[in-house]
């Protein structure tokens, strides 16, 4: 059973440029990923004016009864956020792993666009093996 | 989970593989005599360089971001320090000085004693109005767009005209704040 439903990644203006799903559970297709992503970035967006207390920076946490989402933004307003299973372990640790793969393998890509769609092979690659990893030491604990 | 400590320069400069300097100071000369010949016009070249710079800063600031875990400087003082301490050793192994603040701490400069770009460099009379290392300009514009800083970044001093250190002058021009775009009639959605 995977712990991680779905991950996505949003650019700065909102628009989705990467989306993965694992496992058949919450698979959508492309119209409806691209109008989740540009929700959750509206969504983050407002609760950072809704905070009573300035200098909010958004929803990390959104705990729902069948899913967790983990939402972690960079200070260049790039948004990574996953949907796993509820009471996931240790999700923003593997965010900021995949915050630096995507500083490797997309970022460091010169025939990469900035802000455009990733489509990058290596990231693919090196994203399904820290997924994979988290899902061992998941059910190794 | 508690926030990770942000890490100094030389532990990630340690970290990091690091490639050959004598290979990066000759690519890079590779890159400005091409540009000289290619466009002909020093001035011309200057830009190119800083749009170069500009490219790899906007890429630059992830990478930075990721492996040194700086948290949203406070103010344009820290920035400063953060780019000079940690950005400068992080990237190109050596440390620069902030100096030079004005009244309203808008506007600083960045001392390079040590310029692994200009290493066994000499400006030869021809090339006169060549800002050599005009890259590392283009870089931090780039760099701080990318975190909603809007700068001008220009060289007060250079070695290789005859000065006595590489002095670069950061202003801050404007800090775009990320309000989300509600009156923005421009804003569509993609």
């Amino acid at each position: 059973m995977a712990a991680i439903h779905s991950f996505y990644i949003i650019n700065k203006s909102g628009g989705l440029i990467f989306y993965k799903d694992y496992g058949s559970a919450g698979r959508m297709d492309t119209n409806d990923s691209l109008r989740l992503a540009s929700l959750w970035h509206s969504m983050h967006a407002i609760s950072q004016q809704l905070s009573p207390i300035g200098g909010c920076l958004g929803i990390e946490l959104l705990e729902a009864d069948t899913f967790d989402l983990h939402c972690f933004q960079s200070l260049t307003g790039t948004k990574f956020f996953v949907v796993c299973e509820p009471g996931a372990q240790h999700v923003e640790g593997l965010l900021k792993h995949i915050y630096e793969l995507y500083t490797d393998y997309v970022l460091k890509n010169p025939f990469y666009e900035v802000e455009m769609p990733i489509r990058c092979e290596l990231f693919d690659i090196n994203l399904a093996q820290a997924i994979q990893k988290d899902r061992v030491t998941l059910l190794g604990r | 989970m508690a926030p990770v400590a942000p890490r100094s320069g030389d532990a990630i400069f340690a970290s990091v593989e690091r490639v050959n300097a004598e290979l990066f100071t000759l690519t890079y000369g590779a890159i400005v005599r091409q540009l000289l010949t290619d466009l002909e016009e020093v001035e011309e070249v200057n830009k190119q360089l800083d749009q170069m710079g500009y490219n790899i800063g906007i890429r630059l600031i992830d990478e930075f971001l990721a492996k040194s875990n700086v948290s949203r400087c406070v103010d344009f003082k820290e920035t400063a320090e953060v780019i000079a301490k940690v950005g400068f050793k992080m990237f190109l192994g050596v440390t620069a000085s902030v100096t030079n603040w004005d009244a309203d701490g808008m506007s600083c400069s960045l001392i390079l004693e040590d310029n692994p770009l200009v290493d066994f460099v000499e400006l030869p009379d021809t090339c006169q109005g060549l800002y050599y290392c005009n890259i590392l300009s283009g870089v931090i514009r780039g760099a701080l767009e990318m975190v909603s800083m809007k700068t001008e970044v220009t060289w007060v001093r250079d070695m290789l005209r005859g000065d006595d250190a590489f002095e670069l002058q950061v202003k801050l021009l404007k800090q775009v704040s990320e309000e989300y775009p509600y009156k923005d009639d421009e804003y569509s959605e993609v």
